[in-house]
């Protein structure tokens, strides 16, 4: 009979207990954000969507190898030492390589920052931009190369007849004609690698 | 007593008048029901500290209209072994038997839509249609979810109407009337002359007070699982009955059924508003009485009661099966009959 008594009043104190709880919340201030009216002030390290700074950018493919899920495309050519269009990086040093292409899709994209922090000229960067809702997903295929169609192809085609030229001049030495750009390349990287 | 209605002396008792009479409450509920489902999303709202609907209208307060807009532009589907005659009949019975129950609600001293001496009787009569409602409904769905609502529904409106109806009865006692005006009329002056208070009379009617009090809260209690509110929604318990007896419903015979849940919630609120709360007498003596007045009173305290229904939507959770029957048999029951016996004492005494 006591612990009938006691179910009861426990029962009812309890619900009170309860009632009280959520009638201080009607009077505690909103959580929601009114989003489209009103945004959220997000940190300084937010991920959002990347960008590149094509100036910094040496072609170096750090940023796509570090990627975990493939979502950056890089094609690049080299600079001819002949070429009259030649350009100087953000960082003082003469370009090397053209990027014919820089490709990021953000279907793909993980936000995880890996490219960021591989990056040795800090080119790749996440904005605080965060709505860019599309359609066709195609669209989310971002282009960064500065380069325009005609000068790619221009810069394609100088770099073949460049090596069909050392071909005929060292048809024996093709191999090592090459490698000297490429090794130098890959020279750069891994020092570079190292600082970052 | 003589029935006093205002637009029988406004009109004279004619087909009109009759008609306005008929039709007046049914204006009330559907205002009433709008903004009572404005309330239940924006008390659930700021319970949750969110801040609910804002995009209809100011501060939201147009979306229930379009919720309703919404429900109109749905889609009637009748299933396809459906019983169809009892599905289509079924939202409406519920509906009838929720709106029935306003024709005994005294909106003030000069408006109750039919005043017959039986008043409580009746209400708790046409309350029990709705249960023929709910099985009709469960049952012609040819759903076991809906069957399995329905068959809760009744178990648990017949268990729970009995301290409901001991709850009435004590009331009756005291006011010695199960007209509803006359229930009113008793409770004038004070608000301590109200029956929540034990009603009125000399100071040695203190004793009676705890009883009253406790009868209120049967009341209440029984009240929210007549109408399947939380914490007794388990014949609708989506995480075991999917939505229980209205599962198939959906389109405007589902609106029928929600239209109904909310003129339920004001009938049980209404009638504990005139049994226990002075109905529309003004709590403060003469100052604010009168027929107008009256009726804000009636609508302020019945509209004070639904809140609190929301209230505790939004607190408790809902019970279990067994728990259910435990707290309508062996709690709820007993002590309404403590109490009944000690408000008879009381009256036979006095």
């Amino acid at each position: 009979m006591i612990q009938y008594i006691k179910n009861i009043w426990e029962g009812i104190s309890s619900s009170l207990i309860g009632m009280k709880i959520t009638i201080m919340h009607i009077f505690v201030k909103n959580v929601t954000i009114q989003y489209p009216d009103k945004r959220f002030n997000l940190p300084e390290n937010a991920r959002n969507r990347l960008f590149m700074e094509m100036s910094k950018c040496t072609g170096c493919t750090s940023c796509a190898r570090a990627c975990p899920v493939n979502c950056i495309f890089i094609e690049t050519v080299r600079v001819l030492p002949d070429d009259p269009h030649q350009e100087m990086l953000d960082t003082g040093i003469k370009r090397k390589l053209w990027l014919t292409k820089f490709d990021i899709d953000f279907a793909k994209c993980c936000y995880c920052g890996l490219c960021t922090a591989a990056c040795p000229t800090d080119a790749i960067i996440h904005t605080k931009e965060y709505e860019y809702s599309v359609y066709d997903v195609k669209e989310l295929l971002y282009h960064f190369h500065t380069l325009t169609p005609e000068q790619i192809s221009e810069k394609k085609q100088m770099l073949a007849d460049f090596q069909s030229k050392e071909k005929v001049c060292h048809p024996d030495e093709k191999t090592d004609a090459v490698k000297p750009a490429e090794t130098k390349a890959k020279e750069d990287k891994p020092t570079e690698d190292k600082t970052e | 007593m003589d029935n006093v209605n205002f637009l029988y002396d406004l009109l004279g008792e004619n087909v009109l008048s009759i008609a306005l009479v008929v039709c007046l409450p049914l204006v009330f509920v559907l205002v009433y029901a709008l903004i009572a489902i404005l309330a239940e999303l924006k008390v659930s709202a700021w319970i949750q500290e969110r801040v609910g609907p804002m995009r209809t209208g100011p501060w939201g307060i147009l979306q229930p209209i379009a919720e309703v807009v919404k429900l109109l532009q749905k889609e009637d589907i009748t299933p396809d072994r459906a019983s169809k005659l009892l599905y289509n009949m079924a939202p409406f019975i519920i509906f009838t038997g929720a709106y029935a129950a306003f024709a005994v609600i005294p909106f003030s001293e000069y408006f109750i839509p039919a005043g017959i001496n039986l008043g409580l009787f009746y209400v708790f009569a046409v309350g029990s249609i709705s249960a023929i409602g709910l099985v009709m409904g469960g049952w012609a769905s040819n759903n076991k979810y809906s069957l399995m609502g329905a068959m809760r529904s009744v178990a648990q409106l017949i268990s729970y109407e009995i301290p409901a109806a001991m709850a009435i009865l004590s009331i009756v006692v005291l006011a010695s009337s199960m007209n509803m005006q006359e229930i009113n009329h008793a409770q004038t002056g004070w608000f301590w002359n109200w029956f929540i208070f034990g009603g009125p009379g000399p100071i040695s009617k203190i004793w009676v007070i705890p009883f009253t009090m406790v009868l209120c809260l049967i009341y209440f209690i029984s009240s929210l699982a007549e109408t399947n509110r939380v914490p007794f929604d388990i014949p609708e318990g989506e995480s075991e009955l999917v939505a229980g007896f209205h599962t198939e419903y959906s389109g405007m015979k589902f609106a029928m059924f929600f239209f109904a849940e909310y003129a339920n919630m004001f009938v049980v609120a209404a009638i504990l508003t005139t049994i226990f709360l002075g109905g529309w007498n003004s709590p403060f003596n003469t100052f604010m009485q009168g027929p107008i007045w009256g009726s804000f009173w009636f609508v302020a305290k019945a509209c004070s009661v639904v809140l609190v229904q929301i209230w505790i939507r939004w607190t408790l959770p809902r019970y279990r099966v067994d728990q259910l029957m435990y707290v309508g048999w062996k709690v709820l029951l007993p002590i309404s009959f403590v109490c009944f016996i000690a408000v008879s004492l009381f009256v036979m005494l006095k």
